[in-house]
């Protein structure tokens, strides 16, 4: 007994089928920008690979060059802001997940943590230069240190708190049980348990802060001459892209195309290997 | 407790040294584990206390004037914020405008309409988006998607929209490519992954008793969507939209390469035009007087002030959800 469907039935069926269509073309034009940027960086940046970038410091107008220098500067600030705000990060995380729990303080930490996670850079960049550049009265590497490790902190902060908090209580039971002290169980049992989600947190930290521009533009500043000496300004990848993409010369486009591609290769793998990471490591 | 203790001593003497070492040992580790949480708050706390800091001459000098003057004038130290925050709100509101119906879109795509394989991977490639560096998409937007705009998208909406009353005005004037609709159009992009990972985790949150209820009932796939999970998810959802605001308001980098610095005051969204931190990342640096740097410190505080209001409600929205799926 088949009946032809009503005409409600019909329109109903017809306004189904376009929404769910017009949802498809949304995912596609997610895609299509993903691709354009991708590409876009790809074929400008592949032609202006060369061994030159890793060997050469970037050259003054007219001249050609490299990037040695940002590239080591970009590693030893990023570095740094690593050793300095990763431990912090997870020293706090452990307090939400382990002492604070559901307290008033430990809510308090998390809401301002989330806040944080997604402020805007900028003015991290501010903070910095106020308390740091304005007093010492120069721009330095250690400036730019402590700028990344602050944009660093918060995600860092966030995963150790939810990592930690999915150990099971058995675990935690089993050890105190034992005679553990509290803190020999959290070093000894809940770190290594958890050890996996941790470290994508970090990694995670390492790839937001590898791209970061703006926390650097006042506090690193740039420094056209190589230096392992971060009491100096010091050149580093994203504040160099940022002035030679806006210069006139075509030289430093090409040197900023290929920055630009080598920046976001690592930024993307880096988050890419995380993520599996916390796939076959959680499985 | 200490009762425990003395007996435990008593049968064994080193386990009294031991225990008190271990309790001494928690001590210090709960103090230092509460100390770095506290770093978080002095993060925050200290951000807002150091760029008042530095923005109060400029607000002490200025006054109110500095909120509604449109004025920018580094010679005669003549300055207001005016345009900076038309610009942050108007590049803010075209990447809502554009990011949220497409956002949405993925969201639904991902949780109703792709099959299973296609979901893990199609997702994943929208969260790359998350990963790409904020600088990246401004190159990309200088040299390949303001040209495009100039030469595709800006002449056919000038002759099309132009000669409408009202509306007109927004779409008047040369197609350079560089302004504040290009500007806003990149923002959208870049907050797209944030919407529509926060919508799609609140459709996964749906409970299934009212999914089979409306299948049940004979609803299509789409009125389930916009009759039972869109009412059911509405604040959760809002949260989403308002963490996207959040992340656009204070953008800075892509903005920076497409928005042209201009100080001018313009009704038109194709002309160039500037934002807070836009205004900040370009002339920070090159401010060559004590008010002219803390009138920038200030735009930072305002930019800082909006954020903080717009990412605390994302965060309350969102947390009631959380919170209702506890009670359920």
């Amino acid at each position: 007994m088949r009946r032809r469907p009503a005409p409600l039935v019909l329109r109903r069926q017809m306004i189904n089928g376009l929404a769910l269509g017009l949802a498809g073309f949304a995912t596609l034009l997610g895609l299509v920008a993903l691709i354009w940027i991708l590409a876009t960086i790809i074929v400008n940046g592949a032609a202006a690979l060369g061994p030159q970038l890793f060997t050469r410091d970037t050259p003054p107008p007219g001249s050609m060059g490299g990037l040695r220098n940002a590239l080591v500067g970009s590693a030893i600030m990023t570095g740094l802001g690593v050793l300095l705000g990763a431990p912090i990060g997870i020293l706090a995380g452990t307090h939400l997940a382990e002492f604070g729990r559901a307290s008033r303080f430990a809510e308090t930490i998390r809401f301002i943590n989330d806040i944080l996670l997604s402020a805007p850079s900028i003015v991290t960049g501010l903070f910095v230069y106020q308390i740091v550049v304005q007093p010492s009265g120069h721009f330095s590497g250690f400036a730019g240190v402590l700028a990344l490790a602050l944009v660093l902190l918060p995600v860092v902060v966030r995963s150790t708190d939810e990592t930690l908090r999915l150990v099971p209580i058995s675990l935690r039971e089993a050890a105190l049980a034992l005679g553990a002290p509290h803190w020999r169980m959290v070093l000894r049992v809940l770190y290594p348990a958890a050890r996996t989600g941790m470290l994508t947190g970090v990694l995670l930290g390492i790839a937001r802060i590898s791209g970061e521009t703006a926390p650097l533009l006042f506090t690193a500043l740039n420094n056209q001459y190589f230096t392992f000496d971060p009491a100096q300004p010091m050149a580093n990848m994203p504040v160099v892209i940022f002035q030679f993409a806006l210069s006139p010369y075509e030289a430093w486009h090409a040197l900023a195309w290929a920055g630009a591609l080598l920046m976001t290769l690592f930024v993307l793998l880096l988050s890419v290997a995380a993520r599996r990471l916390l796939r076959t490591g959680s499985a | 407790m200490s009762g425990v203790e003395a007996k435990a001593g008593a049968a064994w003497p080193g386990e009294t040294a031991r225990r008190r070492s271990g309790a001494l040992g928690d001590r210090i580790f709960r103090a230092l584990v509460a100390l770095a949480a506290g770093l978080v708050l002095l993060a925050l706390g200290g951000a807002a206390a150091a760029i008042l800091w530095g923005g109060l001459p400029a607000f002490l000098h200025f006054g109110l004037y500095f909120l509604t003057s449109t004025a920018w004038d580094p010679v005669r130290r003549d300055f207001g914020a005016m345009v900076p925050i038309y610009g942050t709100l108007v590049t803010s509101l075209i990447a809502m405008l554009s990011a949220v119906p497409i956002s949405f879109g993925i969201a639904v795509f991902l949780t109703e309409v792709a099959p299973g394989w296609l979901r893990g991977p199609v997702g994943a490639a929208i969260e790359l988006l998350a990963g790409i560096p904020s600088i990246i998409y401004g190159m990309w937007g200088l040299f390949v998607f303001a040209p495009f705009m100039a030469d595709h998208v800006e002449p056919w909406l000038t002759t099309l929209l132009g000669p409408l009353p009202l509306l007109g005005a927004l779409f008047d004037g040369p197609p350079l490519g560089i302004g504040m609709l290009t500007g806003g159009l990149i923002l959208g992009i870049m907050v797209v992954p944030f919407i529509s990972s926060v919508m799609r985790d609140v459709f996964l949150l749906v409970p299934l008793p009212l999914r089979e209820a409306a299948f049940g009932l004979g609803a299509t796939r789409w009125e389930l969507v916009w009759r039972v999970m869109v009412p059911y998810a509405r604040t959760a959802l809002m949260g989403g939209v308002f963490l996207g605001l959040g992340r656009a308001l204070g953008e800075t980098m892509a903005v920076t390469f497409v928005l042209g610095n201009a100080h001018d005051f313009n009704l038109s969204l194709l002309m160039p035009s500037t934002s807070i931190a836009a205004a900040i990342a370009n002339e920070f640096t090159e401010a060559d007087s004590e008010i002219y740097r803390s009138s920038l410190i200030a735009l930072g505080f305002l930019l800082f002030l909006i954020t903080f209001v717009v990412l605390a409600v994302a965060k309350l929205l969102m947390a009631r959800l959380a919170r209702a799926e506890g009670r359920i």
